[in-house]
């Protein structure tokens, strides 16, 4: 029963070769003439790494949780929509359903004012 | 593979509380503050109309649809009736606390709605998917109304600590439920039930699955040594949410022991009978010592809540149908006293004050004797004074246990609710013997007022005659 996994050991040990081969080839190969702007966080306006208990702005939260609810979204309807022809009338009437809840709650948060940056 | 379309007829109570939340939700954010009261209207027609859909399609035999995962019976239908009655009777009296308190928002009534919609999930599950997905829908929207009040970092420390604690609480749960679902096979509870007879009590996985189901239910219900959340949340939350806590999602909690329990895992009775009674004692006694001492009414109605779980889970633990029915009874009994209470403690209330001690109960007889009659009657029915609907509901619970065996057990349950008294009467004492503390005229409006009378009625009614409620039950139970 064991020796059924040994085409996963093979994969973690290629995966594990691959991948230190690449980032130490990059390492010691590649060019590096740092200066300020390529050394400070890319975007998102905080420092890589600082203490965690820090202040930030609540509205990346509220962005970040439409965000997953949304993309939930996306994560369903994509398999969905790969055996629609074979899950009928109701499965598509399900999804309508779920699609339909969920503008509610797009309608909600838009009058809310929740999209709005400032 | 393809699908069939369920029989969507015996949910159709749970689809029109869902359309309707949601309706409510796309209508409240249109309308003007001064406006809310439609939206106040709209969830008191909601329960209206989910009530009568309940009482003309009311199951005489159980059906199952959602492939399994539903099932409406008698029980399910009589705890939901009760539900729809204490929401209405929650939404009512929080009404004018709402307003005077600048919390009358939309989101109080939606939150409900879908509260009320999870726990009529639960009360209607049949399989332990189900069982989840209704105990998170009213978790999650009780989460949310504990914080409402997001100036008061008292509220905000009680949603926090209940968050936490309710995650975790569920975490052990879906454990339990994954320890179920591994050692037969199925999360659909006549399927569990079947293997669990077949395999017998002696599987290690399937006890080790029950004890943190067991968890996770009495971290639901507040039953010692898991009650850590309740004085708080009760404490901290706004008047008005504490009701609601208190009153409804305590049937469903009910409901949710005997699918799982007794439905579900039946032929594992000797396990969990033994878990039970050490809950079931040491919330006796617990919520009873420690009640004794606070001085805040509300964090006292929290430890009276620890205390009616424990009673409540005399009645599971017996076993019988009619332990089963006692259990019932008791639940039934202990959301009408709760909703009666909270909304005594919200009704005091005025601009600028809301009732907090036991104090502020002082003289209530010189100011208003009806209101203090009415408080008469439920702290009497709380404490289980005889001709009273308590007294009877801590009677057949009593009743169930002697009649197992459990002697010891029964005599513990009448020591502690004996100690109980205290603090029920030492609120009656401060209602007729105190001198009022203050002057100030006591303004009701006249629904809340009829609905607190007709609630406080209800209770000498079901004392005098109980044996209607208790035969629904019964029969209830058995088809």
């Amino acid at each position: 029963m064991l020796s059924n996994y040994l085409p996963v050991l093979i994969f973690v040990i290629i995966a594990f070769i691959a991948g230190t081969v690449m980032v130490s080839l990059g390492y010691f190969l590649g060019p590096r003439r740092d200066d300020d702007a390529k050394l400070s966080a890319y975007e998102c306006g905080f420092e890589s790494f600082e203490d965690a208990r820090m202040k930030f702005d609540v509205r990346y939260y509220l962005v970040a949780i439409l965000f997953i609810i949304f993309d939930l979204e996306i994560a369903f309807l994509f398999p969905w929509a790969i055996v629609l022809d074979k899950i009928g009338l109701f499965g598509f009437a399900a999804m309508a359903v779920f699609l339909g809840i969920l503008v509610i709650g797009f309608i909600y948060e838009w009058k809310k004012g929740a999209l709005e940056w400032e | 593979m393809n699908f069939v379309a369920p029989d969507f007829m015996p949910v159709v109570p749970e689809l029109f509380v869902l359309t309707m939340a949601c309706l409510l939700l796309v209508i409240d954010v249109f309308l003007e503050q001064r406006q809310r009261y439609i939206t106040y209207g709209v969830a008191q027609l909601t329960l209206l109309g989910a009530a009568l859909l309940t009482l003309v399609t009311y199951a005489h035999a159980p059906v199952t649809t959602m492939f399994g995962h539903y099932i409406k019976d008698a029980m399910g239908d009589l705890l939901k009736i009760f539900i729809y009655l204490s929401s209405a009777a929650v939404f009512l009296y929080s009404r004018d606390y709402l307003r005077r308190r600048d919390l009358f928002k939309g989101e109080y009534y939606v939150l409900g709605l879908f509260g009320v919609l999870g726990m009529m999930i639960m009360v209607s599950a049949h399989s332990l998917l189900s069982v989840y997905l209704g105990l998170e829908l009213l978790s999650l929207s009780l989460y949310a109304l504990v914080a409402m009040d997001r100036d008061s970092p008292v509220a905000s420390e009680a949603a926090m600590k209940y968050f936490v604690l309710g995650s975790l609480a569920s975490g052990m749960l879906l454990y339990g439920i994954s320890m179920i679902y591994g050692a037969t096979g199925s999360v659909d509870l006549q399927v569990v039930s079947d293997a669990v007879a077949r395999q017998g009590a002696d599987n290690l996985v399937l006890v080790f699955g029950l004890v943190f189901l067991v968890v996770g239910l009495s971290f639901k219900l507040g039953a010692v040594p898991f009650h850590m959340w309740l004085p708080d949340v009760y404490q901290g939350a706004p008047t008005s949410v504490t009701l609601y806590i208190g009153s409804a999602p305590k049937l469903a909690a009910f409901a949710l022991m005997m699918r799982v329990l007794v439905d579900g895992l039946g032929t594992l009775q000797g396990d969990w009978q033994q878990m039970l009674i050490i809950l079931s004692v040491l919330s006796i006694a617990l919520g009873n010592l420690v009640a004794i001492v606070q001085t805040n009414i509300k964090r006292m109605l929290a430890y009276s809540t620890i205390s009616h779980v424990g009673f409540l889970l005399l009645g599971i633990l017996a076993g019988s149908p009619e332990g089963y029915a006692a259990a019932m009874f008791y639940a039934i009994v202990y959301v009408l006293m709760a909703v009666g209470a909270f909304g005594m403690v919200i009704m005091l209330g005025r601009t600028g004050f809301e009732v907090e001690n036991i104090d502020d109960f002082k003289g209530l007889n010189d100011r208003s004797p009806w209101l203090a009659f009415l408080m008469l009657v439920i702290m009497m029915s709380m404490a289980g004074v005889p001709f009273m609907a308590g007294f009877y509901a801590k009677w057949m619970v009593l009743q169930a246990v002697v009649n197992i065996g459990l002697v010891w057990l029964a005599l513990f349950g009448v020591v502690f609710s004996v100690i109980g008294a205290f603090y029920y009467l030492r609120v009656v004492k401060c209602l007729y013997f105190d001198k009022p503390e203050q002057s100030e005229p006591i303004h009701i409006s006249l629904d809340t007022e009829i609905a607190i009378s007709a609630n406080g009625l209800l209770l000498v009614a079901l004392g005098l005659y109980p044996t209607a409620l208790m035969t629904w039950c019964a029969t209830a139970l058995l088809n």
